[in-house]
């Protein structure tokens, strides 16, 4: 199994790392094992896993994947990085950091690696006071990216610094022959009257089974601002659990978007903990899928202080016999009145193979509040086909026109825009039409 | 006008005391507690039945056995202790009556104390009820009415005597006795509950109505109710549940399973107001309901309920859209005070073409309460044309409380069309001071705006109920402002 294997191997792994021993570091890293050897893989008895099983892929005999000495160019990587901006970037492949393909800083601002961080004795400090300190300490999948932390992203940015351009991450897998087990972790910290953008992408460039598990931590300070965009387009070997823990102080905005094309099986679990008053969350996504894709969304907005927002817009288009989840959850404490929460998921279904499962969950215990949520589920409007065929435009440009339209609402979000371009493109790709829409 | 304060309103909650909290002080017939094998033969020898309905029982309670308690709900509480409930309970004195005044001078008075003059009821709104008082079913009025018309509506005991084909055919084809944890207990003890057949064709002239009351204290009610609606026919049916006031917790497990045949329509409205405990959260009414219903052909099934009673309530009542163009419909209110908990809501599940389901529930909760709507809406993979509509309203009357959503949605058709929304609240202040400034006094106020709010699922109660439902939430809800 799995993950007698993933525990034996653990051993090994702390013999690499016998340096830390005696770190505040380690000791996090040691308790994560224990839990996960405790929890283990999440199974479809628990509620939140309901609609979503592992089953399958942990069937799979995956290898803890060791660094290798292979590095890539700057042309293998052109593909999957925003096109015609100046951008920071930090490119990982099989969890190496390649510096040749990579623009990393710390003029001002630290945009660099994990690695780097905990091998550094200046930034014991910032890794003891923030890492693994909001990342779940229950979930068997997180306490296994936790034990096994070794490589990942590490973003300071200082009070009141304006990141100039937008920061990518890349994490890209070329996994030798084997079905590889993928684990970056990243921390970002956003000090006060800061802004950043971020971009993050994981690619795998192998026709072998790739899984990630993936945790992020994100701290956005008083009035900090900060715009995140994953962008999931894998091929259809690999899948990914994406765990993201972000912790809000007061006045800050945090926008995530989630773009989800390809991958196999891909998980979104986003966790938002408000620590101040008159906080801001969006969470944005776009779910268009095909072949036999499961893409699950969770997310989970704890209210905890009053005057917070929090936004969601999540819209899914399902094709073939591709299966989408959406479970959203809104928890208001008691404490946290005026709060204003919405959520909106809709879906469309375009063959009766495809399935979609949506839970939009509140969970309210204060009064003064304004808490909402739609969910729909339909299909295309055929009297506007019917007008725009009468008008000469093809059955499947028309469709591809209202389904583009669809996801519309979310697309406008997007702040950057050669991201916008790239998004756009993809999903005329995707709807098999070529879509002159000016950006 | 004397202001009324924040203060005065909660001490006025405080206060508020279980209305119906009475004992009717008639002997009864009671096992001692417990349950294994030879408690279910009991009952079954006890009630005359036939082999097959003890061999029934028998099976139910074997399924129970190997069961768990479920604890995915949203409530706390301290479960029941199987082993110190008696099973079974019959006032001893059973009447064969034909009218009322051979009823047990008792018994009538308790009815009285409810509010619910039998013999007004029969005369100006023309219910007939079958009473159900501890299990047994003590009086039966209109019969006769009903008979004409070939409606046959009595207690399920009786009819297991008389109908034992329908009861066969039946029973257990909506919720099986592996259903639940719940459901397997009360096939295997129920005691008592309604049966009710309507013929092809026949519109049932007069609304049904069963009144259930938990009254021996220690006592676990365990009804069964089973309603046939033949083709092309219809029927309204009523249930309205209290129970007295005891410190220890009742529970109450009951099973409903309905029928509605090609083109049949059931109308089935609830208002419960079982005893919710004091003020203190002690005692109350354990609420874990089964209430189920299949629609065939062009059927239509119609769940209304007023829940304001009972500690913990945990109840879904169903429809199963088993044929072409049939519709569900769920229509709800559920409100708590002090420290009661419910979890209710409801399941749609499409499986036939043209299916149509509406969900409309409100839920507003007060005091320390909880208050969840848990419903699933399923479209399966051949249900051509599906349509559903659901929304939840939540209202909040101070930060003590909680209002929770569970809203699952699953949809395999392309064609389905689905929709959820949900909202939550408090009664705004705007609204108050409107009212104030016109003379109307802050209490009155919220009752005026509850009432508003919980019109949509109001205006469904058919009239006799409309107005007795009205009541109960101002008197539940008396003295909470947000």
């Amino acid at each position: 199994m799995l993950k007698d294997k993933i525990i034996l191997s653990y051993t090994g792994f702390e013999n690499n790392h016998s340096t830390e021993i005696d770190t505040e570091f380690h000791a996090k890293r040691v308790r994560a094992m224990q839990q996960f050897e405790k929890v283990g893989f999440p199974t479809k008895e628990i509620e939140e896993w309901k609609y979503t099983s592992l089953k399958n892929l942990l069937k799979t005999d995956f290898t803890l994947l060791t660094a290798s000495e292979s590095d890539i160019d700057t042309k293998k990587v052109k593909p999957f990085l925003l096109k015609g901006i100046e951008s920071y970037k930090l490119v990982f492949l099989d969890g190496v950091f390649q510096p040749q393909v990579s623009v990393t800083s710390h003029e001002g601002l630290d945009i660099c690696i994990l690695s780097s961080a905990i091998s550094k004795p200046k930034y014991n400090i910032v890794l003891n006071h923030y890492f693994n300190t909001i990342a779940s300490q229950k979930d068997g999948l997180t306490s296994l990216n936790t034990a096994f932390t070794q490589e990942g992203v590490f973003i300071h940015i200082p009070k009141s610094v304006v990141v100039d351009r937008p920061i990518e991450i890349l994490y890209l897998t070329s996994g030798s022959e084997k079905e590889v087990l993928v684990q970056p972790r990243n921390l970002v910290i956003v000090d006060e009257n800061a802004y950043v953008q971020i971009v993050e992408r994981h690619q795998s460039l192998t026709s072998q089974k790739v899984f990630t598990n993936s945790v992020t931590e994100l701290f956005a300070h008083k009035r900090a601002i900060v715009e995140w965009y994953k962008v999931q387009n894998d091929n259809l070997q690999a899948s990914m659990i994406d765990s993201t823990y972000i912790s809000q102080k007061e006045q800050s905005v945090v926008s995530m978007f989630t773009f989800s094309f390809g991958g196999d099986l891909v998980r979104n679990n986003l966790h938002v903990y408000h620590e101040g008053e008159h906080i801001t969350s969006n969470l944005n996504g776009i779910s268009m899928l095909h072949g036999t894709q499961h893409v699950d969304h969770q997310t989970n907005i704890y209210h905890q202080q009053p005057h917070c927002e929090s936004h969601e817009l999540y819209k899914g288009i399902f094709d073939e016999q591709s299966t989408g989840v959406f479970n959203g959850k809104v928890i208001v404490s008691k404490e946290a009145q005026k709060t204003d929460a919405y959520q909106q998921n809709d879906n469309i279904l375009l063959t009766d193979d495809a399935t979609i499962n949506a839970k939009p969950q509140l969970e309210i215990f204060a009064d003064d509040v304004k808490c909402s949520h739609g969910c729909t589920v339909g299909q295309l409007d055929k009297n506007a086909l019917f007008y725009m065929r009468q008008r000469g435009i093809p059955a499947k440009e028309a469709k591809a026109l209202l389904l583009y339209a669809f996801t519309d609402q979310v697309v406008n979000r997007i702040k950057i825009p050669a991201l916008k371009i790239w998004i756009t493109d993809t999903i005329s790709k995707k709807l098999g039409v070529e879509l002159e829409i000016e950006v | 006008m004397k202001k009324y304060t924040e203060n005065e309103l909660e001490q006025d909650l405080k206060t508020k005391e279980y209305e119906y909290g009475f004992y009717t002080d008639i002997e009864a017939d009671k096992f001692p507690p417990g349950l294994n094998e030879a408690v279910v033969i009991a009952i079954s020898k006890k009630k005359n039945e036939p082999q097959w309905m003890t061999d029934w029982r028998l099976e139910a309670y074997r399924i129970w056995e190997k069961m768990t308690e479920p604890d995915w709900a949203n409530v706390h509480y301290v479960k029941p202790r199987f082993n110190e409930i008696s099973y079974y309970s019959a006032p001893k004195k059973k009447p064969e009556l034909e009218s009322l005044d051979q009823v047990d001078p008792e018994l009538l008075k308790t009815f009285a104390k409810l509010g619910i003059s039998m013999d007004e009821q029969k005369r100006l709104s023309g219910v007939a009820m079958d009473i159900v008082i501890d299990s047994v079913s003590v009086a039966t009025t209109f019969k006769k009415t009903l008979e004409e018309r070939g409606i046959i509506f009595c207690p399920i005991s009786e009819a297991i005597q008389k109908y034992p084909d329908l009861v066969k055919k039946y029973m257990g084809s909506v919720v099986p006795k592996t259903d639940n944890f719940y459901a397997a207990l009360n096939s295997a003890v129920f005691s008592d509950g309604s049966f009710c057949y309507i013929p092809k064709g026949v519109r049932s002239p007069v609304e049904l109505s069963t009144y259930f009351r938990i009254n021996e204290g220690g006592t676990g009610q365990f009804e069964r109710t089973l309603l046939i609606a033949d083709e092309d026919s219809y029927v309204s049916y009523l249930e309205g549940c209290t129970a007295p006031q005891r410190d220890e917790n009742q529970l109450h497990a009951a099973v409903v399973e309905l029928i509605a045949l090609d083109g049949a329509e059931i109308k089935y409205s609830t208002v419960q107001n079982w005893f919710p405990g004091d003020a203190e959260g002690k005692g109350g009414v354990y609420n874990f309901v089964t209430k189920r219903a299949i629609a065939h052909h062009n059927a239509k099934i119609s769940w209304t309920q007023v829940e304001t009673g009972s500690a913990i309530t945990w109840k879904y009542p169903s429809c199963i859209l088993k044929g072409d163009n049939s519709i569900g419909e769920f229509y709800s209110i559920a409100v708590t005070n002090h420290f009661q908990q419910a979890d209710t809501g409801t399941k749609m599940i499409h499986l036939g073409n043209n299916t149509k389901s509406t969900i409309i529930s409100k839920g507003i909760s007060a005091g320390k309460s909880q208050n969840s709507y848990r419903g699933l809406v399923r479209v399966g993979k051949n249900a051509q044309n599906a349509r559903n509509f659901s929304q939840c309203d939540s209202l909040l009357m101070g930060n003590q409380c909680g209002a929770h959503t569970f809203p699952y949605i699953e949809t395999k058709n392309a064609s389905a069309q689905v929709e959820h929304e949900a909202t939550t609240s408090k009664i705004g202040e705007d609204q108050l001071f409107y009212c104030n400034q016109r003379g109307i006094d802050t209490e009155k106020a919220i009752a005026l705006i509850v009432n508003g709010f919980s019109k949509e699922v109001l205006n469904k109660l058919p009239m006799e109920f409309a107005v007795e439902a009205q009541k109960l939430l101002e008197i539940s809800l008396e003295g909470s402002v947000g």
